[in-house]
């Protein structure tokens, strides 16, 4: 499509755009006003329900935007309204928060909108210049919002870590991307002679075969170019080995950002996995399903990274003493469960992703929502400062249990018909290595109970030091109440996630 | 569908007690608006327990009585479609080889939710630090809920429904314990629910590998237990890839076998539940040896044996020889222990071991006395851990050595201890006795060896409990307890009937055998 008619499907993205920059003017022109903070959160609020009206108002369809750069399908409005919801409720933590102070509260909510314009078109692009400039858009803004306390040294220490960590990221991918260039002659990944056409043509591949001096140079530059991709994306979703950033960006980040973190730019990351791998090294066939073209083993090597960031994940997290440094290598271990889904290499892998992504905003921006409540009384992140939640914050403490059983993946929550969805996903695959992926992912959700139980352990069976109740801003109840409930309905009744997912990609429910 | 629905009665009985937790939050709401005292709300927490559990008693007995012993196919069948997406039903219906296990988990909860009322009503300066003063709201709506996850466990007939269930569970009983517990109460709590945890996330391994292999016979994949043991025995998952170099059944067999062998507890899994048993509080651990333990034996019989029967004939041999092991290995752990309560736990153990064997014989009166055992030991551990609860919400401790003489002081006590230990060591006369004899009259034609091993180790198990008997009650009277109350209205209401009942099932335990003979012939048929 061209560009001028394909503008009409950039709706969601135009309206963004322009949010931020109406952000950055409104953040002027109420910088004096006594009630700022209602003023820029409605500001904020606004610009999202008009994004989302535009989502709403995008026509559905399945073709490519601006000559390729970017795919328009439902997939995207999935992701599209998964990085919504996410804004959506960060931006109601914010103001309560007490981390980001009020004057400067306009240049965040501004600099969040910028992040999730690269979510948007990160969640679409398939352009390999596209997708790097995107995950660079996320970057830099991340980079800045996790450094967003100048004040506070821990942000600081977070903020260079992640630049540099992100910058190597980048760099490695950036040369994957270029070798992906010299071998195929384009950055595009579908259209005809796109990177997916050109493998799936066996004359091309013979071309290209030969080009290398034979079968196994190509192949052996392909794989190069593939595992250099994975860092970049690996570095979003922040699986093992491109991890090392999250722990203490987690810890130094504003809280609510790092809740933020922990679900929009993982998905967006996942988003850009799916498309990338699907389109490149997978080709549909009649029915629905997909094969594989060319021969290079993609899924063996999501699964290794699979197997080894949940492990890692996990039994790190098992020695963490603060709170969100637990919570970041729980995250690992999750990217560690989603990337089982991709392994898979299956609609239905894919479709236990999205559903994983949609309970995991619930439970892990709920599990977060709760530390920004304690801290913001007792001033600590430490499972100490736990203690005694059960009598000191009832609602809270409840809603906690619940996230966190969640995220184990124990019934009636919805985590589990995530996590549920996931393996039977691996299993239906089957063959030896899958079979091992599932085993190695059960136990590593036995193993996460052990962390998660012992932040529950300090609510209720240890006797609280301090016993003093504390106060929970009304929104914060409300708005746990709003998370909880979701995660019990749907974990008792999981049957419109199987849809929405089908929806997105697929079509039908594949397992 | 097969079974249409049929009765109402199961889903009642199962979340009839979810109910009466929703009121307990209810009333919670109303004390913190400040519209009942904290006394007066702590009393209604109680009563509304109490009537819940009562309720399924009640339901539990029209069961009984509504039961019909002849017809070999599950009844009081509901039917329901639940996420048809992947077929999943609810599903729930009992047959020959549940409805035991059902009535015996409303009466044990029943019993449990009597047994957590103040032990000694009137007298404040004795229950103020007692564990049913604790959070009374919190733990009788945990109670209840694991009352619901227990039921359900029993009547489902769907695999997810079961899992979930069987999940469900664990949640309750690691509060119960973490948090009214004694003094390692966090060490065991979550050691328990780690064990139980790791096994079941094997098992729901095997369940979706017996979904993507099985089939209801119309060509769609399905939950449904009994079109799965029909396509399992029919078949034999022959058509099923290999799983990590195993076949299909064998690998599906071993992972189910171990979640299920973590609950019983078999040999080596067994070391949660001296912990979990000792750190309890007294109706917790009424309901985790009582029904908890005999959730692992179901699930075999359910799952193992039905949908997986040409495996369970290929690991017969392990499963006797890991029974004989829990019957003599934990027999002899017993004869060491100090802890009353200890040695109550390792004998659950060693009794759990000649469900495992008898069973495994695949005779009639193999399995039958393995079923009879689970009822009959669902009434005498119960009545033992009541017993050591007795003792310690008196004197404070539980060690063995530290009493003596007691039987001058507290008779009624000595005489209802007397009657649990002889009923657990297998005195003729009592129940214990019947099914160990069934047990070894089935297991004697297939496992001649290993019968005649667990048959001598009865005299170790005579040993541990006449010995402790000899200590705690006979000699001169420990001066410290020259002022020891005897069993109080509470502990007589929960610890009659159960004597009653053991008296009475050693007598005629043709009326359990009647209920459960028909359904365990035709789960053992393919078998023979």
């Amino acid at each position: 499509m061209n560009n001028i008619a394909s503008l009409r499907f950039f709706l969601p993205e135009s309206v963004l755009t322009i949010a931020v920059l109406a952000m950055f003017v409104q953040d002027l022109l109420v910088r004096h006003s006594p009630r700022r903070v209602t003023m820029l959160t409605a500001g904020a609020l606004f610009w999202l329900a008009l994004t989302a009206l535009a989502t709403w108002l995008t026509p559905t369809g399945k073709f490519p935007l601006f000559g390729g750069l970017l795919m328009h399908d439902p997939l995207r409005i999935f992701f599209a309204w998964l990085f919504l919801s996410a804004t959506l409720l960060t931006i109601i933590i914010v103001p309560r928060s007490k981390q980001i102070s009020s004057a400067r509260l306009g240049e965040f909510l501004a600099l969040l909108f910028t992040l999730v314009l690269g979510m948007f078109l990160m969640a679409s692009a398939t352009d390999l210049l596209l997708v790097y400039l995107s995950i660079e858009m996320v970057s830099l803004v991340s980079y800045v919002l996790t450094g967003f306390r100048r004040a506070d040294r821990k942000a600081n220490e977070a903020a260079l870590k992640y630049v540099i960590f992100g910058g190597v990221a980048s760099g490695v991918m950036l040369y994957g991307i270029s070798i992906l260039y010299g071998l195929f002659g384009t950055t595009r990944v579908i259209g005809a002679g796109g990177i997916g056409a050109q493998l799936a043509d066996v004359t091309s591949r013979l071309f290209l075969a030969h080009a290398f001096g034979g079968q196994p140079a190509a192949q052996l530059a392909l794989v190069v170019a593939v595992v250099f991709m994975l860092a970049g994306v690996g570095y979003k979703i922040a699986a093992v080995p491109f991890h090392m950033w999250s722990p203490d960006v987690y810890e130094g980040a504003p809280t609510p950002f790092t809740a933020f973190l922990s679900v929009g730019p993982k998905a967006a990351g996942f988003a850009v996995a799916i498309r990338f791998f699907f389109a490149a090294f997978e080709k549909q066939v009649p029915g629905g399903g997909y094969v594989q073209v060319g021969d290079l083993p993609w899924p063996a090597i999501i699964g290794i990274i699979s197997a080894i960031s949940m492990t890692l994940g996990n039994l790190t997290a098992i020695v963490q003493s603060n709170i969100k440094r637990m919570l970041a290598y729980s995250s690992i271990a999750h990217a560690g469960y989603l990337l089982m889904g991709l392994a898979a290499a299956s609609t239905a892998g894919v479709q236990a992703i999205l559903i994983y992504l949609i309970v995991y905003v619930l439970m892990n921006v709920g599990a977060f929502l709760v530390v920004i409540a304690v801290s913001r009384e007792t001033g600590g992140e430490d499972i100490k400062d736990f203690r005694g939640l059960g009598t000191r914050a009832p609602i809270a403490a409840m809603a906690l249990i619940i996230f966190l059983f969640s995220l184990t993946g124990i019934p009636p929550f919805a985590g589990f018909a995530g996590k549920y969805l996931i393996f039977a996903a691996v299993v239906q695959k089957g063959g030896f290595w899958n079979v091992l992926l599932a085993v190695i992912g059960v136990l590593n959700s036995a193993v996460s109970l052990f962390y998660y139980a012992r932040i529950i352990k300090a609510m209720y069976l240890e006797e609280a030091v301090d016993t003093r109740p504390f106060e929970v801003p009304g929104v914060y109840t409300g708005l746990l109440v709003a998370l909880s409930v979701p995660v019990i309905a749907l974990g008792v009744y999981w049957e419109p996630l199987v849809r929405w997912a089908a929806a997105a990609f697929g079509g039908v429910p594949a397992l | 569908m097969d079974h249409p629905t049929t009765s109402t009665l199961l889903t009642w009985m199962t979340f009839l007690p979810l109910m009466g937790a929703a009121l307990i939050l209810c009333v919670v709401g109303l004390r913190a608006m400040g519209v009942v005292q904290k006394a007066m709300a702590d009393q209604i927490h109680r009563v509304l327990a109490l009537v819940a559990s009562g309720a399924v008693l009640i339901l539990a007995v029209v069961l009984w009585r509504a039961f019909d012993p002849t017809n070999p196919s599950v009844q009081f069948v509901q039917h329901a479609p639940w996420i048809p997406v992947f077929n999943i039903e609810y599903f729930v219906g009992v047959d020959g080889i549940s409805i035991t296990l059902v009535m015996l988990t409303a009466l044990i909860s029943f019993i449990a939710t009597i047994a957590s009322m103040p032990w000694w009503p009137g007298n404040a300066h004795l229950d103020e630090h007692h564990f049913t003063q604790k959070g009374v709201a919190g733990y009788m709506a945990l109670l209840l809920l694991l009352q619901t996850g227990m039921t359900g466990v029993f009547v489902s007939l769907d695999l997810f429904l079961f899992y979930v269930f069987w999940e469900v569970m664990l949640l309750p009983m690691y509060f119960l314990i973490g948090i009214w517990g004694g003094p390692r109460k966090e060490y065991a709590a979550i050691k328990f629910f780690l064990y139980t945890l790791a096994g079941s996330v094997l098992m729901l391994l095997a369940i979706i590998g017996l979904y993507y292999n099985g089939s209801d016979g119309h060509g769609h994949h399905t939950f449904d237990m009994l079109k799965l043991a029909t396509w399992g025995r029919l078949t034999g998952f022959a058509d099923a890839p290999l799983v990590l170099g195993f076949s299909f059944v064998h690998a599906a067999w071993i992972a189910l076998f171990i979640g299920f062998a973590i609950k019983i507890p078999m040999f080596p899994f067994h070391t949660w539940l001296p912990d979990a048993h000792v750190e309890a509080p007294t109706p917790i651990s009424v309901i985790l040896a009582g029904v908890l333990l005999k959730m692992g034996i179901y699930g075999i019989l359910r799952i193992n044996y039905a949908i997986l029967p040409q495996a369970t004939k290929w690991a017969a041999t392990a499963m006797a020889v890991f029974g004989t092991i829990n019957i003599v290995y934990a027999a002899f752990v017993c004869l060491a222990q100090k802890d009353l309560k200890r040695m109550i736990a390792y004998s659950s153990v060693s009794h759990m071991g000649f469900c495992l064997l008898g069973m495994s014989a695949f005779t009639q009166q193999g399995i039958d006395g393995a079923v009879l055992n689970l009822w009959t030991h669902g009434l005498i551990s119960p009545m033992l851990f009541l017993i050591a609860g007795v003792i310690y919400d008196r004197a404070h401790h539980r060690n063995i050595e530290g009493f003596g003489g007691l039987a001058q002081q507290v008779p009624e006590y000595a005489g209802l201890m007397g009657l649990a230990f002889f009923a657990s060591l297998g005195l003729p006369g009592l129940c214990g006795f019947v099914s160990e004899f069934t047990v070894f009259l089935g297991s004697l034609v297939q496992w001649q060896t290993l019968t005649i091993i667990s048959a001598s180790a009865v005299i170790i198990t005579a040993a541990y409990y006449l010995w402790a008997m000899q200590r705690m009650m006979l000699g001169t009277l420990n001066p410290l307890y020259q002022s020891l109350p005897d069993v109080n209205w509470r502990e007589r209401l929960t610890l009659y009937p159960l004597g009653a009942l053991i008296i009475l099932f050693g007598f005629y335990p043709k009326a359990i055998l009647d209920l459960i003979e028909i359904s365990l012939r035709n789960l053992i048929q393919p078998l023979q």
